[in-house]
């Protein structure tokens, strides 16, 4: 009856087989052969002991064999060692492979190209050499990010740092998985070898928001990789303010907590606040103003609206005096 | 007809003293494993409620679009209570402590434990950890996970953190005090002729676990001291702001929790050894390696908790290390599974109902053990740590073995504790309903986490592709708390409407067997005798009248012969 519950899932990937999403990177082939040498024995051990107590249930069973059973061996030092030893070689196998593959993939190419990768609660962003950056993306979302756009057949490294708790870099496709550690950097690498969109999740708990850490990863070839660095590099200064400012609120992942959609979410909707008062937590009122944005982008938890958690971090460090004016226009414009 | 070696209608241990303080200020072993036994019981109820709680968001209950920020904080603060209430006052106690404190002094042949006072402070210092514990879960909301990983634990969520930190180090306290006393009591009072590898398995089993309880478990009571210390004074030891490291606290974490694994799974194992002997009829296949594999377990399971840490950023060479060490937990837990299929050879295998747990638990935990090869070996486990693949795997082990092991050993035990026998089919139509409610669960989170469904995830996006594996798990959710409660029913009914046990309904040769069902309030009226072997299954006949076992050659003082009246 398993079986037959399993057979929905045959048919509901229809990239990747009953076991594995797509093999999309050049190691995960290696991994997904692994697997299959692990489980052919593991089912071949388990199928025997199945078996076994299934052929001792019935052959003993009492009501055939009687009460007092006659005597047979309690111990045989032979067939102990035969059964202790056998398992213990195909686990030096499996070690030996696992460890190959593992080495394989924490060895990172020294001609990789080099992203950096910032989690934080709960988006990702990707900083690129060129200085372009891309966030979000995932098609579950709806967050107008594009994701981690990266290049076929080239080695790409990824940079994980996170700035505030563990997080982790999982891209099921290409079997990569790495912890973005808050005061350490990571790495992992990967060598993408079909085009096309694949999830990537944050494996690691991070909090309210964690099923939402979603991006995706999306692979062009050389040429389109190329010409999409190119239209990413925006000037944000040759746009007007507001627009720069929704570029920046989109790219720093502030949708993740405040909507603009009216409903609050870890932080409150943005939406038509500019020049409202709002009620404090210690029942004082503020008044939404540019002062107010900037002293919320810097150091966030000097006044927090009543019913809101502190769990927003500052923006000191990330953003520019020219980029806080473009934030506090595009929020101003929402009133519109 | 009732049984005459029954002494339900004489004095024994349930009926030699009544009121609230005759049990609640208990010495006796019996009665505190009883009152362990059914908070042990009250706590499952409480982390399968969350259990469906869980299964029930991720089959649709709530839609990815519209799940709020709450909705999303419940199903965090759900998986968080689930793990921790059945890690923490479920598995870790179930057996050592329910059924090792009733068993365990009885198998020796003594009356009670070495310190029987320490002993009830074990089950009330266990009270206050799970109260203060159980209130932290409901009122505090807390969301860390079972596993409480700073930062996050430290800086990013409620003050609930504190109290439920101290409710675990307290329950530590209880779980080192009920080692220390297994331990004393196993070197001290084992009666003359019993020498160590004449010992009944299970307490081979109970001192391996013993020995780890005590070693490991000092080890997370500082590490949760710590993550205290650093909540309440800021002092840096886990939190990169503060100077500290958070790939350090889980370091500690493991070095206690992979152990804690094989202090939930080697009680499991010893009950199996008993359940495949008694059951058998037969002595059990290689004695010593399955004793010897208990240790080596106890030792082994030291030294391989980088294992849980390969992502983490700790350095490859360790990554490496772990790897080979941890392979070597899985040959004497191997060696273990092999003798117990080798004692069923040429033996009188009677299908009872603890026996069918017992074969349960041969194939569950032949699947938990194996998926454990994929995360052992390094290339797989990089893609399935964190994954469902994880989740069904532990549950296979913690759940298919170490709980089914529980409820074979109540189902083998009980007629000892309340002198009457559980209704045979009913309780064996919960037991297969248990089994095929669990596979239908957990085997669909196999292939949902080998297609990469992350762990702790409160909605799947409906473009991942993992709603089916979530439907079909929670389908088999409901069967299996179908027939957990029906073997709960089963249990429930015997004590009122059960017939009554016989001294030894299964044909047991240790101790415990040879004493009257319940026993009296000092275990023995005479001092059994210990004749060396404790599966020799040839000093017991089966006795129709008696519906039971009887000693082939009893003494003329035995009680459990000496009443036999002519029916």
């Amino acid at each position: 009856m398993i079986p037959i519950a399993l057979l929905p899932f045959l048919l509901q990937h229809t990239q990747g087989d009953f076991w594995f999403p797509s093999q999309a990177s050049r190691n995960a082939s290696s991994v997904d052969e692994l697997f299959y040498f692990i489980f052919y024995v593991s089912l071949f051990a388990f199928i025997t002991i199945v078996l076994a107590t299934i052929i001792f249930a019935v052959r003993y069973r009492r009501s055939r064999v009687g009460m007092n059973p006659e005597d047979s061996p309690h111990h045989s030092t032979k067939i102990e060692i035969v059964w202790s030893v056998i398992p213990s070689m195909f686990m030096v196998v499996m070690f030996w492979y696992g460890f190959k593959d593992y080495v394989a993939v924490r060895t990172i190419p020294a001609n990789a190209y080099e992203i950096q990768v910032k989690a934080k609660k709960w988006d990702w962003r990707f900083v690129y050499p060129e200085g372009v950056e891309s966030y979000g993306g995932n098609v579950d979302m709806n967050d107008g990010g594009e994701g981690l756009v990266v290049p076929m057949g080239r080695p790409v490294s990824v940079r994980l740092e996170s700035s505030d708790v563990l997080h982790s870099f999982y891209v099921p496709d290409f079997r990569v998985k790495m912890d973005a550690v808050p005061g350490r950097y990571n790495s992992a690498w990967f060598e993408a070898t079909e085009p096309g969109v694949y999830p990537l999740y944050c494996a690691e708990y991070c909090g309210t928001r964690h099923s939402r850490m979603l991006s995706q990863v999306v692979v062009k070839s050389e040429e389109d990789f190329q010409a999409w660095l190119k239209s990413q590099a925006v000037d944000l200064a040759s746009l007007p303010p507001a627009e720069a400012g929704k570029q920046l609120f989109q790219k720093n992942g502030c949708t993740a907590c405040h909507s603009l959609t009216g409903t609050p979410g870890v932080g409150p909707a943005l939406d038509g606040k500019y020049g409202t008062t709002e009620t404090l937590a210690d029942g004082s009122t503020v008044t939404i103003d540019d002062n107010y944005i900037r002293e919320s982008l810097l150091d966030p938890n000097a006044k927090i609206v009543a019913n809101f958690a502190p769990s927003m971090p500052s923006f000191a460090a990330q953003l520019s005096a020219d980029e806080i004016s473009y934030l506090i226009a595009f929020i101003k414009s929402l009133n519109e | 007809m009732t049984s005459s070696t029954n002494a339900l209608d004489r004095t024994n241990y349930l009926n030699a003293t009544k009121g609230f303080m005759s049990w609640f200020w208990t010495i006796d072993h019996k009665r505190l494993g009883l009152m362990y036994l059914w908070s042990v019981v009250g706590c499952f109820i409480l982390g399968g409620m969350f259990a469906m709680k869980i299964r029930l968001t991720l089959s649709g209950d709530v839609d990815f679009a519209s799940q709020t920020a709450e909705q999303m904080n419940a199903y965090n603060n759900a998986f968080t209570v689930h793990g921790a209430v059945m890690i923490f006052l479920v598995i870790i106690p179930s057996i050592p402590a329910a059924l090792g404190n009733f068993v365990v002094p009885m198998m020796l042949g003594t009356k009670d434990v070495a310190f029987p006072k320490l002993n009830r402070f074990s089950y009330h210092l266990w009270l206050i950890g799970a109260i203060l514990f159980v209130t932290t879960l409901f009122v505090g909301n807390l969301d860390t996970g079972w596993t409480f990983y700073p930062p996050y634990s430290t800086g990013y969520t409620d003050v609930s953190v504190i109290t439920a930190v101290l409710g675990a180090f307290i329950l530590g306290f209880s779980s080192i005090f009920t080692g220390l006393n297994f331990i004393v009591t196993i070197h001290k009072m084992r009666p003359p002729q019993m020498t160590w590898f004449k010992m009944p398995l299970f307490l081979w089993a109970i001192y391996a676990t013993a020995v780890i309880q005590i070693l490991a478990t000092p080890v997370i009571g500082i590490s949760l001291l710590l993550i205290l210390v650093e909540k309440t004074m800021q002092i840096g030891i886990f939190t990169p702001e503060l100077g500290g490291d958070p790939v350090f606290f889980q370091h500690l974490f493991w070095f206690y929790s992979h152990p804690a694994v094989y202090i939930m799974i080697l009680p499991g194992m010893g009950v199996m050894s008993e359940l495949f002997a008694t059951f058998s009829r037969k002595p059990i296949f290689g004695y010593k390696s399955i004793a010897l594999s208990s240790i080596a377990i106890a030792i082994f399971s030291f030294i391989v908790w980088g294992h849980h840490m390969f992502v983490s950023g700790q350095s490859e060479l360790m990554s490496i290390i772990f790897s080979a060490l941890t392979f070597s937990v899985a040959v004497p837990s191997a060696i273990k599974v092999f003798n117990w299929i080798a004692t069923m050879y040429k033996g009188s295998i009677a299908f009872t109902t603890p026996m069918l747990y017992g074969l349960s638990i041969i194939w569950l935990f032949g699947i938990g053990g194996l998926t454990g090869l994929f995360l052992a070996t390094l290339g797989t486990d990089v893609h399935f740590h964190d994954t469902y693949f994880v989740v069904a795997h532990f549950h296979y082990v913690m759940v298919g073995s170490a709980l089914f092991g529980f409820l074979g050993g109540i189902f083998y035990w009980w007629p000892k504790m309340y002198g009457r026998m559980v209704d045979n089919k009913w309780s064996k139509i919960a037991c297969i309903m248990s089994f095929v409610g669990f596979n239908m669960t957990f085997m669909p989170q196999f292939i949902g986490g080998a297609h990469g469904m992350p762990r702790r995830y409160a909605a799947y996006g409906p473009s991942a592709g993992f709603d089916g594996y979530n439907e079909a798990s929670t389908l088999g959710a409901m069967v299996l708390m179908t027939g957990l409660f029906l073997a709960l029913g089963t249990l429930l009914w015997s004590l009122k409407k059960g017939k009554k046990a016989p001294a030894n309904p299964w044909g047991g040769v240790t101790l415990e067997w040879q004493t009257p069902s319940p026993p009296p309030e000092h275990n023995f009226e005479i001092d059994p005798p210990v004749v060396g072997d404790p599966y020799d299954m040839s000093l017991f006949e089966w006795k129709g009248e008696e519906e039971g076992f009887l000693p082939v050659n009893p003494r003329p003082d035995d009680p459990c012969v000496a009443n036999v009246q002519p029916s």
